[in-house]
């Protein structure tokens, strides 16, 4: 009995539920040319309607007594994940490979054009700038963050007092966002450095770092820097705490000095996390977009094969340009997806170098 | 042994200069929202004559139309909350299936998760605003300038690590204890809710730490799904609006830089230890 009754109200709510989604789809897409009458009424409310359909069907699904019960909860416990990332990261991805081919311009699209897009911007002066830039940038700014965590690690780990306070100190720049620092570090190269340059009569100094094309591109490095040095900084530290005391005791047992005991025992015992270290902060500097934007968004301009070009835009400031600045969408996305393929290259690295460690260890 | 002193010393002090240093930019931000615009310019090391000008810039800066400081706030974390809470459970739910059943189609659908990490936003983010424009057109549910569609995009950027870090961890949950529940009439959703869930709490830390900061501090998905003036505004929107309209004014931009530092600042002070660990270990895995 409760069984039969079970089953029709889980007909009855997947019935109910699939007839209302597909009506309400019906009207979303004909509602230009409803005007007047009931089904006009229910235009606004389109959006409430299909949802309640798919709300009812997967009641009613759910509720369905059968063997498969397992199998339904599967597609149910999936489907809002792989729903959600299929629409925002899937079906984007696709099309944006696909509108890279073409002449799209944001809203439409006419021919289908082959690699003209990518003809056109890797000549141009102001991609291969921006390209050189963006490869100094992370190459720079990995070498610096790491050493400096590196640094910074053995000091909080070493006997100091305060150690933990100086922990969420180097830590605290991590937590704030890139355009927040990015604004406050604005000011501190163009006055604050500035001012103490006067007062201290360093002429090198006194004109603000961001106005000059070839080095601003050291104020978003020294900026990067402070900002993820602290938090390179815990992952070494979480190594160096995982490697034994006894180690450490019998190396100075047997007389190796503190910076013996550093270079000869902890660092190779930590090596595993360099390669992650190594390419977090890769692949992070290559992605630079926040800081880049709040600090310099682009310049100061300067010449560079025969063309006026930003100095410090990087590839991720060069492609939201190009597309909301330069409009030029189609292009913009060629941009997009050689800096996919970029990313991608580092991540197979890191792949590759991470499995060669496992087989060594 | 005197010169291990003086080498303990040394450390000390490099130790106590390198930490003034590293923190040097939030004390400059905090004494020059309290002065004068023309004092800031003249000499931005000094300190304030007077604190109370940090009161009125404070209070300027909430009320101006383009911070709107506690809109903003509230909207950073509506949208915070309810993008963590929409992650974890679903991406628990889905990562607890795609453990569970050792077939042909989860391993695929988890390879595309992970393979997924590597796609940078870049190379979405202009396909992705036409189509949700378009779907937004179609279906009439707004998915630009409102909190669902926002929430949604996060939801979709937010699974593949997470489902990645979740599937780690579930894995090592013995079968056996979902076994005997079932074996004792339990619903598989049932052992779902009631002993994997409560079962992931240590992980889902890392989850919602990594997430919330990446959430709260995200800049351009929210900017160009919301709009830098549009009517939803986060909190690195507002800033950015508010610099955008207030240009060189600096000891509004700085007082401006102060708020929207200090939830957050506020927030590690309480929860230190679990913020740091979350981020770390999110990174190793």
């Amino acid at each position: 009995m409760n069984y039969i009754k079970r089953k029709t109200v889980s007909i009855l709510l997947t019935v109910v539920g699939i007839i209302v989604t597909i009506f309400a789809l019906w009207i979303s897409l004909q509602y230009r040319t409803l005007t007047s009458g009931f089904l006009a009424s229910l235009v606004s409310i389109r959006g409430v309607l299909i949802l309640a359909g798919i709300v009812f069907t997967i009641l009613g699904v759910y509720f369905y007594p059968t063997k498969k019960h397992r199998t339904i909860i599967n597609i149910l416990f999936l489907l809002p994940s792989v729903l959600a990332f299929s629409m925002t990261v899937i079906i984007p991805f696709i099309l944006g490979v696909f509108y890279s081919f073409t002449d799209w311009n944001g809203i439409t699209l006419n021919n289908f054009i082959g690699f003209e897009n990518y003809k056109d911007f890797f000549k141009s002066p102001e991609y291969i700038h921006s390209f050189m830039a963006t490869l100094i940038f992370t190459i720079l700014n990995m070498l610096l963050v790491n050493i400096i965590a590196l640094g910074l690690s053995l000091l909080v780990t070493s006997k100091i007092k305060g150690r933990n306070i100086y922990r969420a100190g180097f830590f605290i720049p991590n937590l704030i966002g890139g355009i927040v620092l990015g604004y406050i570090w604005q000011f501190i190269f163009n006055y604050v450095v500035t001012n103490i340059a006067v007062t201290l009569n360093i002429k090198a100094l006194s004109q603000s770092l961001l106005s000059l094309p070839n080095q601003a591109i050291f104020a978003i490095i020294i900026v990067s820097t402070w900002q993820y040095a602290g938090y390179i900084m815990m992952i070494y530290v979480t190594a160096i705490q995982g490697v034994p005391t006894s180690v450490v005791e019998a190396a100075k047992m047997d007389g190796a000095n503190g910076l013996k005991r550093i270079t000869k025992i902890v660092v190779p015992l930590i090596a595993n996390s360099f390669t992650i270290c190594i390419f977090l902060t890769l692949v992070n500097s290559f992605k630079q977009f926040d800081l880049n934007y709040a600090i310099t968004n682009g310049g100061p301009s300067k010449l560079f094969m025969g063309k006026a070009i930003y100095s410090t835009e990087l590839l991720a400031l060069n492609i939201y340009k190009t597309a909301f600045t330069r409009n030029n969408m189609a292009i913009a996305q060629a941009k997009a997806v050689v800096f996919f393929i970029l990313l991608a290259i580092v991540s197979l690295l890191q792949v590759y170098f991470s499995k060669k460690k496992e087989v060594e260890m | 042994m005197t010169l291990k002193k003086i080498r303990g010393l040394i450390l000390e002090l490099v130790g106590i200069l390198l930490f003034l240093l590293f923190l040097a930019p939030f004390f400059i931000v905090v004494i020059n929202s309290s002065k004068t615009n023309g004092d800031i310019i003249r000499d931005p090391l000094s300190f304030p004559l007077n604190w109370s000008l940090l009161l009125e810039h404070i209070k300027a800066v909430i009320n101006s139309p383009n911070m709107n400081y506690w809109r903003s706030f509230l909207d950073s974390a509506i949208i915070t909350i309810l993008s963590l809470t929409a992650i974890v459970i679903f991406s628990s739910m889905a990562a607890w299936v795609l453990v569970r059943n050792h077939k042909k189609w989860s391993t695929v659908i988890f390879m595309i998760f992970v393979a997924a990490m590597v796609i940078p936003f870049q190379v979405v983010m202009l396909p992705l605003l036409s189509w949700f424009r378009k779907l937004s057109d179609i279906s009439g549910i707004a998915f630009l300038s409102s909190y669902t569609g926002i929430v949604f995009a996060y939801v979709g950027f937010g699974s593949s690590m997470t489902i990645f870090i979740l599937h780690g961890f579930i894995k090592n949950i013995p079968y056996e204890l979902e076994e005997a529940a079932l074996i004792d009439g339990s619903s598989p959703e049932g052992v779902f809710f009631r002993i994997i869930l409560p079962l992931l709490k240590p992980v889902q830390m890392t989850v919602l730490i990594l997430n919330g900061i990446w959430i709260w501090n995200d800049f351009l998905l929210p900017s160009l799904m919301l709009g830098l003036n549009g009517k939803v505004k986060t909190l690195p929107l507002a800033v950015t609006s508010f610099v955008g309209s207030y240009v060189k004014q600096w000891d509004l931009i700085l007082t401006s830089t102060l708020l929207a530092m200090l939830p957050v600042v506020i927030l590690f002070l309480f929860a230190q230890k679990y913020i740091i660990k979350g981020m770390v270990e999110g990174a190793i895995k």
